[in-house]
């Protein structure tokens, strides 16, 4: 039992620190530390940096772009990215769509997609959620119907995050309506230009338009962008949500989050000080960062006994580290509030070029839609009340 | 970067607990232990001596294992589960870490090989009345006396200080009362004219002492460590302790979930069991939650106890711990309904011991404290990093 890592690993964390500052734009990065919404264009910039480093999908297959690195490697990757505010490479393709395919398609399939996935030249989305099937995803009800050379599809999708920038869209649709519930169920590529693709925003409690609705209408797919087995779509999507799951808990985004919390509460002023000379403000911080490094912990754990695990089977661990990670993921929002204080009033509209004046420190306005569009972590990827349930049923045997 | 126990780790592990299941295993046998005199069981104490568990931590040119951290705390696990009565923290862990940290190898090579065999049962008398958590504040005072001291003073609650053969005493040597400089560490022969011992049942089923100390006439060889220099290794000895007692606590919550557990799947109301209940089924869930944070920090106390980092990181350690101990607790005596109440029942017994450890060498809103005054847990912003505002 040993916390300390080896020579070789500091020396790997050292060298991804130091690409990460050097090489993705300050600007970029300053972004993600401010909680500002990012451009289509910032996320590509970054991971087509990151890809032509052969950091895009480091966890993927050797040949498709994959790095022979070590959980622990892996582990500190991920944190050095979060923690240095590098825009993570877009999960639905590289921790989703790309995995799947790498795992289900046809060698055709691989060659046309999964280059274009890593570089970003194809953005793909999700079509998982309808407004039916949110936690019981598999009560989805669009449908697939094969007609000649083509899959017919219709139906909607929703909660469908970016899906304004997206090229393609990776659905679970039904193909067997007559079968039980997650029998029946095939995992479908669709491009987004096909007639009958409409996407309309849905504007969140934050003012943000990060999630949409899709709807599809007699939307005409060829037979050859079924991914897996006809019917046998629900392993691809027992496989996908059980990928990658060293990054959950976002331990390096909330990490970041509490040092900027302590830097920024040094500046915001108070009195005759700074919010920071308030004993009270600091032991709230001392104990986010408590319940933060016992998360940590828990995550080094986990990623320590991945190497005598077998298979892809995902950790039922891996529920415990998104009940903790989001939910610290969530106080460091309402930290930020609180520390702002009068400053978190102010609503700025997020038009870019806009040239109205801040009220308050540059950095204030964000942090309450931070907080209120921060909400959605415990809620998303299997809510927390899922995860509890996952918990009593594989681990307590309840 | 690892979490693996040694092969060796591992044997001493399912010793340990073989041990607990045979000594302890049931309320009756822990009924028994408490009732003996000194309310504990000698011969489970031999038995800990013949596994080697008294020596554990000491070095092997002493007569002890050579163990380390990691091994107190797999034995603090095992005594956490078994809710073990004997004085193995005040006498190993406590003593015997102030002896290793302050002793001269000629101390230690005297008295390490009798407490390894169970013969030499320490406590350190440290505690006083108005000190409350300040390991600092320390009034009872030792004066020159011809070439030996002259001890005068209270302390109180001291953990098992009425068995103890040996006490290790604090006392002012120089400085004002709260002062970190001029405390120094005395072996005090329990039975010395001058000492007088009031022992009494603690809240957990354990014991302590109030010891008066008067006119207490000690020779230059009763020192223990550096005079007027102990501030440091009573801070070192305590992390350590708050360390293994963090994880008997990992222990403590163990079982009593477990117990739990093990109710909820067999207790049935409204014609089903109750653990097919929803809302129960999400508060074990937030158990097991709160025992995995605990024990990640117990590890964590374990590993970086003693280093530059290590204070702020035990003091972080006991605030998780205690957090997880009450939660974990009091949800225990809740799902178990009105049994839970009930001193016959074991849970009540596992739930008395979280609380008072909670509360042992700093409560939760001391040690978030400490953690605040050194800074947190996780620094700053790095320089370069090209965010700092």
């Amino acid at each position: 039992m040993d916390l300390r890592f080896t020579p070789e690993e500091n020396s790997f964390r050292d060298t991804v620190r130091q690409f990460f500052t050097a090489e993705i734009p300050q600007p970029i990065r300053a972004k993600v530390a401010d909680g500002r919404p990012l451009a289509r264009e910032d996320i590509v910039t970054s991971q087509r940096i990151l890809n032509r480093r052969g950091w895009a999908v480091p966890h993927w297959p050797r040949e498709w772009g994959g790095q022979d690195w070590s959980p622990v490697q892996r582990y500190i990757f991920t944190e050095e990215l979060q923690q240095n505010a590098v825009p993570q490479p877009l999960g639905f393709n590289v921790s989703m769509v790309g995995p799947v395919i790498a795992a289900f398609g046809t060698q055709e399939q691989k060659e046309r997609f999964l280059p274009r996935a890593a570089n970003l030249d194809d953005w793909w989305c999700q079509g998982f959620s309808e407004p039916g099937a949110g936690s019981d995803l598999a009560g989805l009800r669009t449908s697939a119907k094969r007609d000649g050379n083509e899959w017919v599809v219709n139906g909607q999708k929703t909660w469908t995050t970016l899906a304004q920038y997206a090229d393609w869209i990776f659905c679970l649709v039904r193909t067997d309506p007559a079968a039980r519930k997650q029998q029946g169920i095939s995992f479908l590529l669709i491009d987004m230009r096909s007639p009958g693709v409409t996407v309309r925003p849905i504007v969140t409690i934050d003012g943000g338009r990060e999630v949409n609705e899709v709807f599809l209408d007699e939307v005409r797919v060829p037979l050859e962008n079924l991914v897996g087995e006809e019917n046998k779509g629900w392993d691809c999507a027992k496989y996908l949500l059980g990928h990658e799951r060293t990054g959950i808990a976002r331990v390096g985004l909330s990490k970041l989050r509490v040092r900027r919390i302590k830097e920024l509460a040094r500046q915001m002023p108070s009195g005759d000080g700074t919010v920071w000379d308030d004993i009270e403000f600091r032991k709230k911080v001392a104990s986010l960062e408590i319940e933060l490094k016992a998360l940590e912990i828990t995550q080094l754990r986990v990623v320590s006994n991945e190497r005598h695990r077998q298979g892809n089977k995902p950790d039922p661990a891996s529920s415990i580290l998104k009940i903790r990670g989001s939910e610290i993921q969530q106080a460091t929002t309402e930290l930020l509030l609180e520390m702002v204080g009068p400053y978190a009033l102010p609503y700025r509209e997020a038009v870019e070029g806009s040239n109205e004046p801040p009220v308050g420190p540059d950095w204030a306005d964000t942090a309450a839609p931070t907080y209120f569009n921060w909400r959605k972590t415990t809620i998303y990827g299997g809510s927390n009340e899922i995860q509890r349930n996952i918990v009593a049923k594989a681990i307590l045997g309840l | 970067m690892d979490f693996d126990l040694t092969d060796e780790q591992r044997l001493l592990a399912d010793s340990v607990g073989r041990l607990m299941g045979d000594a302890y295993g049931s309320l009756e046998k822990r009924r028994a232990h408490a009732a003996e005199p000194h309310g504990w069981s000698e011969r489970v104490w031999a038995q800990y001596a013949e596994l080697g568990l008294l020596g554990l931590p000491f070095a092997e040119r002493h007569g002890g294992f050579g163990g380390g951290a990691v091994e107190l705390m797999i034995v603090m696990e095992a005594f956490g589960r078994g809710l073990a009565l004997e004085p193995y923290l005040a006498t190993v862990v406590l003593g015997g870490g102030l002896l290793r940290l302050a002793g001269s190898e000629a101390k230690q090579a005297r008295l390490v090989p009798r407490v390894a065999d169970g013969s030499l049962k320490l406590a350190f008398a440290h505690g006083e009345a108005q000190a409350r958590y300040d390991l600092d504040d320390v009034a009872t005072t030792a004066r020159r006396a011809g070439d030996g001291w002259r001890l005068d003073g209270a302390k109180s609650v001291v953990l098992h200080g009425d068995c103890a053969d040996l006490l290790v005493v604090s006392a002012r040597t120089g400085g004002e009362r709260r002062d970190r400089d001029g405390i120094t560490l005395f072996l005090v022969e329990a039975g010395v004219p001058g000492v007088s011992r009031r022992g009494y049942p603690t809240q957990d089923g354990q014991r302590a002492a109030e010891i008066l100390l008067e006119g207490v006439e000690l020779t230059p060889d009763a020192v223990l460590g550096p005079v007027g220099g102990a501030a440091a290794p009573i801070r070192l000895a305590v992390d350590a302790a708050l360390a293994a007692l963090s994880a008997e606590a990992v222990g403590a919550m163990d079982a009593l979930h477990a117990l739990t557990l093990e109710y909820l799947k067999t207790r049935k109301q409204f014609g089903v069991t109750i653990g097919s209940f929803q809302v129960l089924q999400h508060r074990a869930v937030d158990m097991v939650v709160a025992i995995e944070q605990a024990r990640s920090m117990a590890m964590y106390a374990t590993m970086m106890a003693g280093t530059p980092e290590g204070h702020a990181a035990v003091a972080g350690a006991k605030v998780q711990v205690n957090r997880s101990a009450r939660f974990v607790g009091q949800q225990s005596i809740q799902l178990h309904g009105g049994i839970g109440m009930t001193m016959e029942y074991l849970a009540g017994h596992y739930f008395k011991r979280l609380t008072i450890i909670e509360s042992l060498f700093g409560d939760t809103e001391h040690h978030l404290r400490e953690v605040t005054a050194s800074g947190g847990l996780l620094g700053d912003l790095p320089s370069g990093s090209g965010l700092a505002k």
